[in-house]
């Protein structure tokens, strides 16, 4: 097909949909924090880096494991999100969207500035844990377990996210909640306990996700910095504070950017973007957004 | 802007050598190290290059002789653009007379024309274009550490020689990139190779699983990492995971520096093959200064771009010294006049068309049971003689050699 064996193009679609993944993992956490809390959060990709720094902490000075870290890692910056949430942004709410980006945006930089003075920008080494080294032939390409692995854990994060607030009841006080914190608070329900836990929960995404990605790439302070760009494309593209449209387009747009790797890879860094304005341009509430 | 300035003071002030300084422009010798301090080549370059520089002026005895020198530093992010605003504000506003290090190829470029305009003095360590001593020298430009035609000289040579004849290029898609496969492929053609096929990955990439895999299936012998920094890294990383060494493939990294075997561990970097100008445990007197510039950079050891600032500055001020002025033009032809002299790259020389000549040393990494500890990384296989190891002057198409 377009010059390009049907088998190799089969190799580029599933690395595609590998690096939707987290694409889709860290826009899922974007798209809740947003949805419910009404804040831009810029520091997901801080937190992102974070959660692969404590893998690496977890490892290298307590011997703790791959698979508790990644337990462990997201409930440990979860918290310190939350320490975020209740000290900081909590005074922002009732201002301006702009006041709380400008906040996390700040609070980014200040992180990841910490960490590059700490640690140096060539990255840290983190191994892949022992159960997943190697990979299958699948004919077509070599896959690597621990990418396999990428692939079923993101897909099972992101859908029990969705079922969560989509079809539960908790989930039903959620939205209740962002659409009227006043009324839902009367029925004795504890909305700022719930938003405190729902940005938690969102921060812990962003780590889980660096834990993941710590045997891939380099455990480095400006993993973050360099993939929150394109997560905010994705969220943008699917419609800001939809979970399901943040979900799809993050495999998509992953999809999209394996086919470009392929046939154009200098524009390879561009097209989310080129994809975003279109998106813009048509439906300006995003795929899956809808227009308040 | 995120754009910081930060200066130091390095030297004080001294008032019974004001005869000495006549010719010096407003009686300070004013350095900027242009650098990445906070991306993908920080760790090569960056806040190293300031410790570099400021070890330079300490060792020339700048105080003692009576010379007031300043270092300043700033961050280009590897945008040309951003680099050359910085670099024209050094020049017209804060009486900077030379700039040293700027790693990435197209800012080095950009700084040299700008240099060039100004009459002031550039000496390149983190750029690795040959065109900066070819098509593009400049009589105010020094290329110190390296460049593509001695990398790809050296590891192409060498691994074609030992059978490596069928080559794949994953490039980073820019000025350095493109030259560094250039000179590769010209060396690879010219011993019998040939170039399978080659790939343009955007700078700073994180995933290079699409790359690799196009590379896999093009059946080369050789994946030519035509790229650096944290773009090697992840390559290399991503290499081991995708089962292309165990496939029969190879990988040879054009560029690589010390802190990228330190990022990668020495299990997915052993028996890596490339070429470096500088390694610290060559001798006493590079064990020596290597330690002391760990102590002053948070224990990291030193690259060949960080070696290669300390040995630029400390020869652009014996040359300020000996021309008695800190005009650009005068100083580099008085650096070019003079033969080099220091501690970390031996006795060497600067060309006409600028190009600074020492030997280049072809290493391998070492096995991590073979490794002491951290920064115990190389062993040295051999060793090129300077008049071999860079491009003969006959042959960069530079407009200065008539």
């Amino acid at each position: 097909m377009f010059g390009i064996p049907t088998q190799a193009l089969f190799g580029q679609l599933l690395i595609g949909l590998i690096n939707g993944s987290f694409y889709a993992l860290l826009s899922l956490g974007l798209a809740v924090i947003f949805g419910l809390l009404n804040i831009i959060n810029f520091t997901h990709g801080a937190q992102y880096m974070l959660g692969a720094f404590a893998a690496y902490f977890l490892l290298n000075k307590l011997g703790v494991g791959y698979w508790w870290s990644l337990l462990i890692a997201p409930v440990a910056v979860g918290a310190i999100g939350i320490a975020i949430e209740r000290l900081m942004l909590a005074r922002l709410y009732k201002l301006d969207h702009l006041y709380g980006l400008l906040l996390t945006f700040g609070l980014a930089l200040i992180i990841q500035g910490t960490f590059r003075h700490e640690f140096g920008s060539a990255g840290l080494p983190y191994s892949m844990p022992q159960e997943l080294v190697g990979g299958r032939n699948l004919g077509f390409m070599f896959l690597p377990n621990y990418r396999a692995w990428v692939i079923v854990a993101s897909l099972a994060i992101c859908l029990g996210t969705w079922f969560v607030i989509e079809r539960t009841k908790l989930g039903a006080y959620l939205r209740a909640a962002t659409e009227n914190p006043q009324l839902v608070q009367s029925f004795g329900i504890n909305v700022p306990r719930m938003i405190m836990l729902t940005y938690g929960f969102g921060v812990g995404l962003a780590a889980f996700a660096g834990v993941m990605a710590a045997p891939i790439y380099q455990v480095s302070p400006q993993m973050g910095s360099d993939l929150i760009i394109v997560v905010f494309a994705v969220v943008v593209i699917g419609g800001m504070g939809s979970i399901l449209g943040s979900i799809v387009t993050g495999f998509g747009v992953g999809l999209i950017e394996g086919l470009t790797k392929v046939f154009y890879p200098e524009a390879s860094n561009t097209v989310i973007f080129i994809i975003m304005a279109i998106v813009l341009l048509i439906k300006p509430a995003g795929l899956f957004g809808t227009q308040k | 802007m995120k754009r910081n300035l930060v200066s130091i003071l390095v030297a004080a002030a001294c008032a019974w050598c004001a005869v000495a300084q006549a010719q010096i422009s407003d009686g300070v010798v004013k350095i900027g190290v242009l650098s990445d301090m906070s991306s993908l080549y920080a760790d090569i370059g960056g806040p190293g290059s300031v410790v570099a520089a400021k070890m330079a002026v300490d060792d020339f005895g700048a105080a003692k002789k009576g010379m007031k020198v300043e270092i300043l530093s700033a961050d280009h992010q590897n945008k040309p653009d951003v680099g050359s605003n910085i670099a024209r504000q050094w020049y017209d506003t804060d009486q900077v007379d030379a700039i040293v290090d700027v790693p990435t190829s197209s800012v080095a470029l950009a700084v040299s024309q700008i240099t060039r305009d100004k009459g002031k003095a550039f000496l390149v360590s983190g750029a690795a274009s040959s065109d900066l001593s070819g098509k593009a020298c400049s009589p105010n430009t020094v290329h110190w550490t390296y460049d593509t035609w001695m990398l790809a000289n050296s590891t192409g040579g060498a691994i074609v020689k030992t059978g490596g004849d069928s080559w794949f290029f994953i490039t980073a898609d820019y000025a350095f990139g493109h030259a560094l496969e250039r000179d590769t492929e010209a060396v690879v053609l010219k011993s019998g190779g040939k170039v399978l096929g080659k790939v343009r990955a955007p700078l700073n990439t994180q995933d290079f699983s699409s790359f690799l895999l196009q590379a896999q299936s093009s059946k080369a012998k050789i994946i030519g990492l035509a790229n650096a920094g944290g773009d090697t890294i992840n390559s290399i990383k991503q290499a081991s995971e995708f089962g292309i060494i165990k496939g029969g493939q190879n990988l040879a990294g054009l560029l690589v520096f010390l802190s990228d075997i330190h990022g990668l561990g020495l299990d997915k970097a052993q028996g890596l093959i490339f070429t470096e100008t500088f390694y610290w445990d060559r001798n006493d007197q590079t064990r020596a200064w290597s330690k002391k510039f760990a102590a002053a950079s948070g224990g990291k050891y030193p690259t060949m771009v960080q070696a290669g600032v300390y040995s630029a500055v400390l020869h652009y001020l014996k040359a300020v010294e000996a021309a008695k002025t800190d005009d650009g033009t005068k100083v580099v032809a008085q650096m070019k006049a003079m033969p080099t002299d220091d501690p970390l790259f031996g006795k060497g020389s600067i060309r006409a068309d600028g190009r600074k000549i020492h030997p280049a040393y072809l290493v391998e990494v070492k096995k991590p049971s073979e490794s002491k500890g951290p920064y115990d990384y190389y062993k040295v296989r051999a060793t090129i003689p300077a008049e071999q190891a860079f491009r003969p002057l006959s042959e960069g198409a530079c407009p200065l050699i008539k």
